[in-house]
């Protein structure tokens, strides 16, 4: 049995009438990467308030680092360790004044502050810039700063907020690399984005819509078997003009322009393929391949939100 | 071909910084071209060098046969901007906020309803339009800001990183409608930091540093990766990274589950890796050649390029 850095049980919160989180259980293992994905308003800030022991639940149990999320919030605090997308380091301070500035806020031992800074430096890489200004610093080493500063007071759980967003993809790979080395020393992340670039990079993911659960599993799980539709990728001439008339196939459920090409969202890739070949020449048109193709991680999200969406217009017309 | 945008040596310095550092690109009429970099690229500078609103150091650009600089109040009335932080009232309707445009631009009173009935329809707002803008969600708000750059019916869209800070659904639905204004023969030019929506644009050119280091289809871009993209999927993906890593097979990537790396040659590639990871004693769950990602290419290409 693995040890488990956050346990949730049928979590939920309600704001009046408006339920942000219904009822949500999950585990998350200790030194896993865990994603944590949804769009605006779906209950994820909520549900990351709920787990710093910023908002009380309004019902269920949990349990982060080891702390309660209900009777422990002090501690959980004091236990983890956050980082958000616009990074709070102090343009105008040095680097060491912006790492002595946290060690302060995050209330490091006195006797332990130099070795802890020393460490940040190192971890890094800024040991040669310690008195640089924070401001004149690139985007990518800015990232690596703000991450060691939320590891300062040696975090068990580290909540990342976009942590990557409009850095370049060398930095960006290399801030994963830091991340994947932390998580084998046994610190647990946990990362809420809208970006599918960041959510590749994750053990395993889950998607919240509605305040619920609505898939869970690894990055390949969710590709897979977690997918409710298969993709097939068209490329035609004149592909404006072909949308329309793929889009009107039997057994397409979605069809979208992407670059020059089409992506079409069906049940049975296999059987739609020589169909859709057919109309669309029969329509005039020149079609250099269909073939089906691995969806991307947004393929995912949008084509399990939209199933959600027509369960539930399922359920409110059978409710008339 | 018939240009809308072109670039010639467009420099802009700022003091010692160089912004943006002899951008040559032509756009063609009716293309979406994603202007691709990270933040700091000199992506926003270029929009304002465009646009008008800033005159480069060196350099010239015409925008519709106008000269940028020359030209710049010629310009404004044929091109829509929506700038990061587009100025939408917060205490004006949704309709509000298009009429307000509307008389910035001068569009004639003639028409003017019908357009704005277009507007609405086309970007989704119709339920929407006596709702305050500052009700409205980060992907409605959007798709209100494009309205309002659409009114004057501009024959040029420059959007400075228009799905910033919006979900995957809205990103989609953003993008539908673009593609609906290609049809009109609208060229469109569109900023942004990320890769995977940089996929969606029929030509793209990376920005990095203030360089352009590539201007293709992403076909082509794609192109510039030399060598084999390998999808390796097995056991303690963490510790095969490091055993793949020692091995010194090529450039490794960790993202989660899987495992990328990029070899020479496919089918050595393939026969080393699994040679290492036996040796390491860790089993293999899936081996394959994969098609790169943008990302792919700008962390193995573009190291190359900028050092050349």
């Amino acid at each position: 049995m693995p040890e488990l850095a956050v346990t949730l049980r049928h979590l939920e919160r309600r704001f009046g009438d408006f339920v942000a989180v219904n009822r949500i259980s999950l585990d998350v293992r200790k030194g896993e990467i865990f994603g944590f994905l949804g769009p605006n308003g779906a209950g994820k800030s909520t549900t990351i308030r709920m787990l710093c022991g910023l908002l009380e639940p309004t019902s269920g149990q949990g349990t982060v680092a080891g702390y309660d999320i209900l009777t422990e919030r002090e501690e959980i605090k004091r236990g983890i360790g956050y980082m958000s997308q616009k990074f709070s380091l102090y343009d105008d301070l040095t680097v060491e004044e912006n790492i002595d500035f946290f060690s302060g806020i995050y209330r490091v031992p006195p006797e332990k502050k130099a070795g802890r800074k020393a460490w940040v430096l190192d971890m890094a890489h800024l040991q040669e810039h310690r008195r640089t200004r924070t401001g004149l610093l690139p985007g990518g080493w800015k990232q690596r700063l703000s991450l060691g500063c939320a590891l300062l007071h040696e975090p068990r759980v580290l909540f990342l907020d976009e942590p990557t967003s409009g850095v370049d993809p060398l930095s960006r790979r290399s801030f994963w690399d830091l991340i994947y080395q932390l998580a084998g020393e046994g610190v647990t992340v946990f990362v809420t984005t809208h970006y599918m670039e960041e959510a590749e990079y994750c053990d395993r993911l889950a998607l919240i819509y509605r305040g619920e659960l609505v898939a869970l599993g690894t990055p390949s799980e969710m590709k897979g078997e977690l997918m409710a539709d298969q993709v097939l990728c068209v490329s035609c001439d004149r592909s404006h003009e072909a949308l329309g008339v793929a889009a009107a196939v039997a057994g397409v459920r979605d069809a979208a322009l992407f670059g020059r090409d089409i992506h079409l969202m069906t049940e049975d890739a296999a059987g739609l393929a020589p169909r859709l070949r057919q109309s669309l020449e029969a329509a005039g048109f020149q079609v250099d391949a269909v073939e089906r193709i691995t969806p991307s991680l947004e393929d995912v999200f949008v084509s399990l939100i939209e199933a959600r969406d027509r369960a539930e217009g399922a359920q409110q017309e059978f409710r008339a | 071909m018939m240009e809308t945008v072109r670039t010639q040596a467009l420099t802009r310095r700022f003091g010692e910084l160089v912004a943006l550092d002899q951008l040559t690109l032509a756009v063609a009429e009716g293309e979406i071209f994603g202007l691709v970099g990270p933040d700091g690229a000199g992506k926003t500078t270029t929009m304002r060098l465009l646009t008008g609103i800033l005159e480069p150091s060196s350099g010239e650009a015409w925008v519709d046969g106008l000269h940028a600089v020359r030209e710049a109040e010629g310009i404004k009335d044929r091109i829509g901007y929506m700038a990061q932080r587009f100025g939408l009232y917060p205490d004006l309707t949704v309709q509000e906020n298009i009429d307000f445009y509307a008389d910035l631009y001068e569009v004639p009173k003639a028409g003017r309803s019908e357009r704005l009935e277009r507007l609405l329809a086309f970007s989704n707002l119709t339920p929407f339009r006596r709702r305050l803008a500052g009700n409205l969600s980060g992907g409605m708000k959007q798709k209100l800001g494009l309205a309002c750059a659409l009114i004057h019916t501009p024959r040029v869209l420059f959007l400075d990183e228009p799905t910033n800070g919006v979900d995957p659904v809205s990103r989609r639905d953003f993008w539908r409608i673009l593609y609906q204004l290609q049809q009109e023969r609208v060229t469109i030019f569109v900023s942004t930091a990320y890769l995977d929506e940089a996929e969606r644009c029929n030509r793209i050119g990376l920005l990095h540093q203030g360089r352009l280091m590539a201007c293709d289809t992403v076909e082509g871009v794609k192109g510039l990766l030399k060598g084999a993209l390998l999808e390796v999927r097995c056991e303690s993906p963490r510790r095969a990274a490091g055993v793949l890593r020692a091995a010194a097979l090529g450039s490794v990537a960790l993202f989660g589950d899987r495992i990328h790396v990029l070899a020479a040659d496919a089918d050595r590639g393939r026969a080393a890796v699994e040679a290492a990871l036996q040796a390491g004693g860790i089993p293999v769950l899936g081996l394959q050649v994969i098609e790169p990602t943008l990302e792919d290419i700008f962390t193995s290409a573009i190291p190359e390029a900028a050092h050349a």
